[in-house]
């Protein structure tokens, strides 16, 4: 008996068993179960099934080793004869790079070359040895033309963008005339780099066709979605793609589209009638997956001389390969974070001969706020106030845009918080004024913001007379904790320990969840198996001829009018199954949804070399209920390090003669180490929102990434009083400001 | 990769007489030839693996050290007599790499290990280093990381080792042995050479020669200090860095040696800038003299002007740090 139930978020929700928790389980700080698999290296990644099969069979991918140009020939004849060697297969048709997540499909080769690292063909071998010496004897003839790798260079090139996550220009009133008749005006740009995801698992899959049904092993974010692009990239309907993701070693973003790995894994097992595996080196990762764009934000603030802001203004371009039109929303959180009734928030796009940018963690907060509260804190200071008093001065009552409510929003606290617990008052008012040594010492902060998004979502929960509980859902666990979260509310729900609740996920044929990208994840997924949990509570109640609210369910019994009954004694061998669909309903539109918080740093910038090291780091988030208040606090240490990395080191490389990527390695692109990050400190505002979501919950993924690289920037500048415009701010560009 | 033989030697003289066969490497930690392997930039024919040779002991002689080519990097910098009487060595080997790559890397592959130019391990770049002839993509590339001082016009990749850096100040030398039996010792500007015309050749190494041990000089004393300036806290190369032992003796500067990493296509040492500091009172003018001693012949590429400037800060800081002279 399998029932369907569907809820649709029309209106907020009132008390639930979660506030109730009487299994008391929601919240918790419980480590992910699936971690000692993890550790242990008994969990299997992509690359791993199949593991010791004779049949199976590697690819390596053959890179393109110019910029731009036509494919004139592809001579393959040294790399067949080579040892081991089983196929070159060239596949017009193959991936220029990973999919972004809104195309149907990967751009194809179709005989150019777009940029440089793109990959061209795959070799196959018997072993990956083998393929990856024969790769090296493809000979691909180009005929090259001049490509396009700079932004700079090509700023007056470029084109308002198509809307995408967000519309394009977003204006309101008249910035023009409010910006040249306020009393404060500030006109500063900043740059940010590209960059790169650098998950920890390098892109990898493993193919295997039975008949005309294929099976990929992948390691994506968006199961649904993948296979759509699968199956349409190989021309076959999605039936006939399994996808199976269980393990996934980390994506920020960068495993949200179909990668070249699984195309053309696929590719070449149909062609051998063997399975076939293929992991992209580091190297490749970097060059033909996807990046985060570089960026080029203008920010114009007018106020009053109180500070109050009457025009505000960010302009931003960002570049993407030819075809693509994914632009990043830079001004994502411009448009919500601050008041003031003149606003201009625009994107335009520059086409450049660089990897496909898409999105990465945070896509358009990320780097846009390290513009906008690096701004923030410049206006402040030219206006003689407290950062925090400035940005308390333009807290917006409702959406500054369109005048929609918040349905909850905690900034305000989070600052005032945050400043009591980093001793904010008692930081060196003016810039240098501070010194140990040889180290300037300097405090900073900028707020945080992250649009709450949430997606339609099935999760099915069958439990069984012995207390036995089942959740399954196509969503994926990229490393986040959602296994945990899942079993949790399910858990709760139900009235169960933990231990009772199994979690299945990241396999395809189960019910569709949106995946993990937006920090929507918990809030989807979780909603999907609240609904089916409170499913299967409402068949326990009729069996027990009660009402559903009537029931407390609690260590595998249900509880009503004062009695309580044992699961097996209810279910009688019997099994409920229950799926659930959560669908974003009118709260989501009739309100502004949003987390939000506030990052608070001290850094030490040494006087002799400009090098920066971050002391402490404080975030305060509000996102809602906090269904695991360890996996939420991981996620904010990770967006936290994130920002460290963005603020001081990671820059992906653009020889602009070539187009090459030239740090295309762990060595050389610099996400922090060990050693670069401070003893982090995270707290979790208590909020419930319960507009946004029946878990009252909203993303909390992205959150601390938004604003936090700014605390550490604006640190800098108060530690030694060089602000720096051009992101990472790495010691060579603190240098020249430093006292001699 | 490509497929290539693997032997195992027993002694050092069967190594050095397997490794002078065309296109041999020996290898022992492999943190830095088997990733080149991987990139087909290395592509030897045959491995000698030198991993069970007798060379892993850390003696006393002849009032120094003779450091066995096969003391891990760890191993080395952990030594009690090494942390007590060339302080700058263990700080240096401290700050490079990891901890896990310091467990594996070994005395005498630290000395061979490559430049990190990007454009070296690029396969699809110029490199002359990689390819002679090929062309320097590095000159007017990323050159963040590479060379100031002993460029040419063929190659401005520098040496990246930390280690090497203060075994030139403690002015080490490197015992070989060589495929025909004899040995010879070197000092490391006999070791290591220029680019000049030549950047694909690192050192004066014959083929099939082993280093089989480092013999460090009697203890100098004075103070020792190792200033890494780099892009990250730990596990990244240096931009700059200062390896120095000075002694100080009644106002006086009677020990000075002060080698440099990141600024040389080798690790740098450069006499002027000591016979500038010897015997003199320390001051903050004399230390920005050595600065500019030092930087005479420096020359920026672009992204790597930078460097001249940052050391011309960073010498002088090490040098009151040392002499406990405020500027």
């Amino acid at each position: 008996m399998d029932d369907q139930t569907v809820f649709k978020m029309d209106e907020p929700v009132g008390e639930t068993r979660l506030d109730t928790a009487a299994q008391g389980l929601i919240g918790k700080p419980l480590d992910r179960f699936e971690g000692p698999l993890k550790v242990s290296g008994r969990a299997p990644y992509a690359y791993e099934n199949l593991a010791g099969d004779p049949d199976v069979a590697f690819g390596y991918l053959v890179l393109s080793g110019t910029g731009a140009g036509t494919i004139r020939s592809v001579d393959t004849s040294a790399a067949e004869k080579a040892p081991g060697v089983l196929a070159v297969i060239h596949d017009d048709n193959g991936p220029r790079a990973s999919a972004d997540p809104n195309d149907q499909r990967p751009a194809a080769i179709k005989g150019e070359v777009v940029h440089f690292g793109q990959p061209i063909c795959v070799v196959v071998a018997e072993t990956y040895e083998q393929a990856r010496d024969a790769a090296r004897l493809v000979k691909v003839d180009v005929e090259t033309k001049e490509g396009q790798y700079d932004l700079l260079a090509n700023r007056d090139r470029a084109h308002k963008a198509q809307n995408g996550a967000m519309q394009a220009e977003v204006t309101k009133g008249d910035f023009d005339t409010a910006y040249a008749n306020a009393e404060v005006t500030l006109d500063v740009t900043y740059t940010t780099p590209s960059q790169s995801h650098s998950a920890m698992e390098p892109h990898a899959a493993t193919a295997k066709w039975d008949g005309d049904e294929l099976t990929i092993f992948g390691c994506y974010q968006l199961v649904s979605t993948n296979v759509g692009q699968l199956a349409k990239t190989l021309g076959i309907p999605k039936s006939k793609v399994r996808m199976l993701n269980p393990y996934i070693g980390g994506g920020f973003g960068g495993k949200l589209g179909i990668g070249p790995e699984s195309v053309f894994a696929a590719i070449a097992a149909r062609q051998l009638g063997r399975p076939v595996k293929i992991a992209l080196t580091r190297q490749q990762v970097y060059q033909a997956t996807s990046r985060r764009s570089d960026t080029i934000q203008r920010l114009r603030l007018g106020t009053t001389r109180d500070g109050r802001i009457t025009a505000l203004a960010h302009d931003t371009i960002t570049s993407n390969s030819p075809g693509d039109e994914f632009f990043e929303p830079t001004g994502i959180s411009t448009v919500f974070l601050y008041a003031g009734e003149n606003r201009q928030i625009t994107h335009k796009l520059a086409e450049l001969n660089l990897l496909l940018s898409s999105s990465m963690r945070a896509p358009g907060e990320a780097v846009g706020m390290l513009a906008l509260e690096n701004a923030m804190d410049e206006m402040a200071e030219k206006l003689g106030l407290d950062p925090i008093e400035f940005r308390r001065r333009n807290e917006p009552e409702v959406d500054p845009q369109d005048g929609k409510p918040f349905s909850s929003r905690s900034l305000v606290q989070c600052m005032e918080e945050g400043a009591k617990r980093f001793d904010w008052a008692n930081r060196p008012k003016a810039p240098a004024s501070r010194r140990e040594g040889e180290w300037l010492i300097g405090m900073g902060m900028a707020a945080a913001s992250r649009k709450n998004l949430l997606q339609q979502s099935s999760a099915a929960i069958s439990l069984s007379s012995d207390g036995r509980c089942v959740v399954s859902t196509d969503m994926t666990d990229i490393g986040t904790g959602t296994y945990t979260i899942l079993q949790q509310i399910a858990a709760e729900i139900l009235g169960l320990p933990r231990e009772q609740v199994i979690v299945k996920l990241g396999d395809s044929d189960l019910p569709q969840a949106p995946g993990s990208g937006g920090s929507w994840g918990a809030n989807s997924a979780g909603s999907s198996v609240f609904v089916a949990a409170e499913g299967v509570v409402a068949k326990i109640a009729e069996k027990l001829g009660v009402k559903p609210d009537e029931v407390t369910m609690k260590d595998g019994t249900a509880i009503a009018h004062n009695k309580q009954t044992p699961l097996a004694e209810i279910l009688k061998g019997e099994t409920i199954t229950v799926t659930g669909t959560f669908k974003p309903g009118r709260t989501f539109k009739d309100t502004h949804q949003a987390s939000y918080g506030a990052h608070f740093c001290e850094v030490a910038v040494n006087a002799v070399t400009g090098e920066t090291r971050v002391r402490r780091l404080l975030t305060v988030a509000a996102a809602g209920r906090i269904l695991n208040e360890k996996t939420a606090t991981s996620q904010c240490y990770g967006g936290q390090i994130f920002g460290i990395g963005s603020a001081l080191t990671e820059e992906l490389v653009v020889d602009t003669r070539t187009g090459l990527l030239v740090n295309h390695d762990l060595a050389e692109y610099h996400v922090p180490v060990n050693a670069d990050v401070p003893q982090l400190e995270v707290v979790l505002l208590p909020e419930r929102d319960r507009i946004a979501s029946p878990l009252a919950g909203k993303g909390i993924g992205e959150l601390a990434i938004c604003g936090v690289g700014a605390a550490v920037t604006n640190a800098v500048y108060n530690a030694c009083g060089v602000r720096v415009r051009d992101y990472p701010m790495t010691l060579d560009k603190i240098l020249p400001g430093l006292p001699a | 990769m490509k497929s290539f033989a693997y032997e195992r030697a027993s002694d050092p003289k069967a190594a050095a007489a397997i490794a002078s066969r065309a296109h041999a490497r020996f290898i022992a930690g492999g943190t830095n030839l088997l990733d080149l392997m991987k990139i087909q930039v290395e592509t030897p024919e045959t491995l000698v693996d030198i991993t069970r040779l007798p060379l892993k002991e850390i003696a006393e002689a002849d009032g120094g050290l003779s450091i066995g080519a096969l003391v891990t990097n760890s191993d080395l910098a952990a030594d009690e007599r090494v942390r007590r009487d060339y302080e700058v060595l263990s700080r240096a080997l401290l700050a490079g790499a990891s901890g896990q790559l310091r467990n594996k890397a070994t005395t005498g592959g630290n000395f061979l290990q490559r430049t990190r130019c990007s454009y070296f391990y690029e396969t699809n770049a110029r490199c002359n280093k990689r390819e002679p002839g090929s062309g320097c993509d590095a000159m007017n590339g990323f050159n963040r990381i590479l060379a100031i001082l002993g460029t040419s016009d063929k190659c401005i990749a520098s040496h990246p080792s930390d280690m090497a850096v203060a075994m030139r100040a403690l002015d080490a030398e490197v015992e070989t042995l060589k495929s025909d039996g004899s040995t010879r010792r070197l000092t490391l500007p006999e070791l290591y050479r220029l680019p000049g015309d030549t950047p694909e050749r690192d050192t004066n190494l014959e083929a099939g020669e082993l280093i089989t041990a480092v013999r460090l000089p009697k203890p100098l004393g004075g103070t020792h200090i190792y200033r890494k300036v780099r892009d990250r806290a730990s596990y990244a190369f240096a931009l700059v860095s200062v390896a120095a032992v000075i002694g100080v003796e009644n106002g006086r500067m009677e020990t000075i040696r002060l080698a440099f990493g990141g600024i040389g296509t080798m690790p740098w040492r450069d006499a002027r800038v000591e016979e500038a500091l010897i015997g003199e009172a320390p001051s903050a003018a004399l230390f920005a003299k050595a600065a500019d001693i030092l930087l005479t012949e420096a020359k920026g590429h672009g992204e790597n002007d930078f460097k001249i400037p940052l050391m011309r800060r960073v010498l002088p800081a090490v040098l009151r740090e040392a002499t406990g002279v405020a500027a």
